[in-house]
């Protein structure tokens, strides 16, 4: 296998598991913050039971997120030398300013968070946990600055070789990071709501034999992440669509490629629902078409045509020389109905689940194959995370920089094949690990519930311990 | 070369120094939670120390790479690919130390002994495998006129460098015994001290060795020698006044000199290379130079300004959250299923 192939492999394999991470955690900590919020306000001790409840489940996410992290930061210099040689003088600046910024904000006011309660006053405590919210969501705008450069390169010149900086006003006004930054976001918020939702929906199904006060207060997050996904899937929908949009200008070839159009369009242009493309020899070999939906979904009106691969090929070799400009159509067509249709589950679920847990009427709590439902809702915002940053990446082939830099020329020319083998199979073993722990430790926090923290608390009396005594300095 | 290409230069200098300053004692507490606790409540005592500050404490080195990358893309690029397979190691060590320290208070007491381990052996790796890289870094690598290393194992792992990554490992282990010390009350404060007493006596004959090694592996003395000297020697003077405030159990002022010197430690490689942040072992023609490895000075000037503005902030909530918990720590705080 060639290095560009495994290092592409690693940048995939990486990127995906760390992403599993960062929305959930961007997304629970809000919740966790929420909550606190509540306590704070209401002062009833139930919310802060669920606020450290949903807090621990939280830090598991962080745990994994922060260190996975780390590869990436480093593996733009280990696989991608020559990447990081073209593209330093812009895209290094973004990765700085965020672990400037909202690294050590997030980390910071975490573990101050972590190690305060009722040690700081409440109000001081609450604060910590925005801090972090902050620092969480600063993150995620940097490092996205940095890849809408790579999807749509703006405020730089070609000098000495390299790409240099002209206008970093305009590198953090890219109108590409505005609609990466919204779907991110509103991604995150979702999955958080999802993902309590759909985990406190589990502890439901056996609520017969859970204590009468632990069952509300499931029911309370049932409730609130149901909000909250709602909220944030009509959302991740309104800027989903605006980027389809944006998209048929700036990069046509990965439209088409998303709705598997190797031909031109008519007018009014049909939509492909479900199909399948033969990459080779860059046809379509079956699709089954819903007419006028492509102009709705394009331009909201029932006329309109979009142009296909064939010609955006043309249009890009015309542009940039031969090569060839084809991604990976299949893999594309279905990230992309995948992504979408999970996209519309959850707020379907979120619209329909508020619905079935009114205060009048709460069947949703009656019947087990709705709360196994809601339950298995949990794992959408995963897969449909992933289907997004695969349409992202891989619809930028052959690209690092689009149109100015391409995967070929950005691979590390003296790292070797088995450095990159041994590496993969690492990683691969790693993440396993990792996953598989942290799995069997959100089910056994779970089985903890929000009641077992007090419970121990009253259990030891405290009283004997005291960790914080004699001043060190 | 630009005063700002100097600042940029001075500045990746002064942020590996903060993460040695910072993240150090915390690899020094990580290897003695399996080296220097009798018991698992002494194991989370050493833990506690550190529980709330390590993970701001790790930034700096992501703050450092990334700054790297913004201001001298030329060196992060042929530093981390040329030493892929060491880097991916010290990542593979950061991996596992950085979730041990959530995994081991959430998992059964049975699997706790696990987390344990990975913690102290991950807290070994990164130092050891930084140290390794930093020194033969300084010695000299093969790179080649498109700046790309291709080195081989004689390379990465020679006299100099093994006794480099041993000396990184040594200096970031006492800091942590020096910050046990001064965090904490009862049996493990004493055993800390002592531990720390003991290997003073073991780093001394190590600085003899390093010196030595650096007299004869490097050009420091012949390009810098004043400084060179100088920088040595106040390693040495350091190295004492920790080993006598360790005696006279002024703990506040050990951990400081140890932290110090690990200060010293980057200031004399940063010092050693300059004006180049490179050495090539090919051809010195082949050496990266900071006035030709920087990014444009638009670049510089526009991270400065934001660095300028950014770090004053960072600074003040790392020391509130020190002040914050400043309180030595006498008995676990881990609250769970004993």
């Amino acid at each position: 296998m060639s290095i560009v192939t495994l290092a592409r492999f690693q940048f995939a394999m990486t990127t995906i598991f760390h992403f599993f991470f960062v929305p959930f955690s961007i997304g629970t900590v809000l919740i966790v913050a929420i909550l606190e919020t509540c306590y704070v306000v209401t002062k009833n001790e139930q919310y802060k039971q669920l606020t450290k409840f949903w807090g621990n489940i939280m830090l598991l996410s962080f745990a994994v997120g922060v260190v996975t992290g780390i590869i990436q930061e480093f593996q733009f210099g280990m696989n991608w030398s020559d990447y990081s040689r073209f593209v330093g003088d812009i895209f290094g600046a973004p990765l700085a300013i965020e672990a400037l910024l909202a690294f050590f904000m997030e980390s910071t006011f975490l573990g101050l968070w972590m190690f305060t309660w009722d040690r700081v006053s409440k109000k001081l405590h609450l604060l910590f946990i925005w801090l972090v919210v902050v620092g969480s969501m600063a993150s995620a705008l940097w490092i996205l600055a940095a890849n809408s450069f790579m999807q749509h390169p703006v405020g730089y010149v070609i000098r000495h070789g390299r790409a240099e900086m002209v206008n970093f006003f305009a590198v953090i006004t890219n109108a590409q990071f505005f609609y990466e930054y919204g779907h991110v976001i509103t991604g995150a918020i979702t999955m958080g709501g999802i993902i309590v939702a759909g985990l406190s929906a589990f502890q439901l199904l056996k609520k017969d034999k859970l204590e009468k006060t632990t069952v509300a207060l499931y029911k309370k997050t049932v409730r609130l992440g149901l909000v909250i996904s709602l909220v944030g899937s009509i959302s991740v929908m309104g800027v989903g669509d605006l980027q389809m949009k944006a998209l048929i200008k700036e990069q046509p070839m990965k439209f088409a490629a998303m709705e598997g159009a190797y031909k031109d369009s008519g007018d009014p242009a049909a939509w492909t629902l479900i199909g399948w493309a033969n990459e080779a020899k860059h046809e379509e070999v079956f699709g089954i078409k819903i007419p006028y939906m492509l102009s709705i979904l394009s331009y909201d009106k029932l006329s309109g045509s979009v142009k296909g691969m064939d010609s955006a090929n043309k249009a890009l070799i015309k542009k940039y020389g031969k090569r060839n400009y084809y991604p990976m159509v299949n893999m594309m067509f279905w990230s992309f109905r995948v992504m979408a249709g999970f996209g519309a589950l959850m707020f379907l679920v979120s619209a329909l689940g508020l619905f079935f847990t009114r205060k009048k009427k709460a069947i949703l709590y009656e019947h087990k194959w709705m709360l196994w439902i809601l339950g298995m809702m949990t794992f959408t915002p995963f897969i449909a995370n992933t289907c997004g940053w695969l349409i992202t990446e891989l619809g930028r082939y052959p690209w690092t920089v689009y149109g100015l830099f391409t995967i070929k020329q950005s691979v590390s020319p003296n790292v070797s094949a088995t450095s990159l083998i041994i590496s993969n199979t690492v990683y691969f073993l790693l993440f396993t690990t990792l996953a598989a722990t942290m799995v069997s430790l959100v089910i056994r926090e779970l089985k903890k519930g929000p009641e077992y923290e007090e419970q121990q608390l009253q259990l030891a009396n405290q009283a004997s311990v005291d960790p914080f005594d004699k001043g060190a300095f | 070369m630009s005063g700002l290409q100097f600042f940029w230069f001075l500045l990746i200098g002064v942020l590996f120094s903060g993460y040695f300053f910072f993240e150090g004692f915390d690899y020094g507490v990580g290897m003695a939670v399996q080296t220097l606790a009798h018991n698992e409540d002494e194991k989370d005592q050493i833990v506690a120390t550190i529980g709330p500050v390590w993970d701001g404490n790790e930034v700096w080195l992501l703050t450092a790479g990334g700054a790297m990358f913004a201001s001298f893309p030329y060196w992060y690029a042929s530093l981390f690919s040329g030493y892929y397979l060491i880097l991916f190691v010290v990542l593979f060590g950061l991996i596992i130390r950085g979730v041990s320290f959530e995994f081991r208070h959430k998992v059964p007491l049975k699997q706790k002994q696990r987390w344990n381990w990975t913690l102290s052996i991950g807290s070994f790796i990164v130092p050891f495998f930084l140290g390794v890289m930093f020194i033969s870094m300084v010695k000299g690598m093969p790179i080649d006129a498109q700046g790309n290393m291709t080195a081989t194992f004689g390379d990465y792992f020679n006299l100099f460098s093994i006794v480099g990554g041993v000396a990184v490992v040594l200096l970031t282990y006492l800091h942590g015994l020096n910050y046990i010390a001064l965090k904490t009350e009862g049996a493990v404060r004493q055993r800390a001290r002592n531990y720390a007493q003991f290997l003073y006596w073991v780093l001394y004959a190590g600085l003899v060795v390093f010196a030595v090694l650096l007299f004869f592996e490097t050009d420091f003395f012949k390009l810098h020698a004043v400084a060179t000297l100088a920088l040595v020697v106040a390693l040495v003077v350091l190295t004492v006044v920790a080993h006598v405030a360790s005696f006279k159990g002024t703990e506040l002022v050990a951990f400081l000199a140890s932290g110090i010197s690990l200060v010293v430690v980057v200031a004399l490689l940063f010092q050693g290379l300059f004006p180049r942040v490179l050495i090539s072992s090919i051809s010195p023609k082949y050496d990266l130079l900071i006035k030709t490895a920087s990014s444009s000075p638009y670049t510089l000037k526009v991270m400065s300004i934001v660095a300028i503005t950014l770090v004053p902030f960072v600074l003040a909530y790392t020391a509130w959250a020190y002040y914050i918990f400043r309180k030595r720590i006498k008995q676990p705080v881990v609250v769970g299923e004993k």
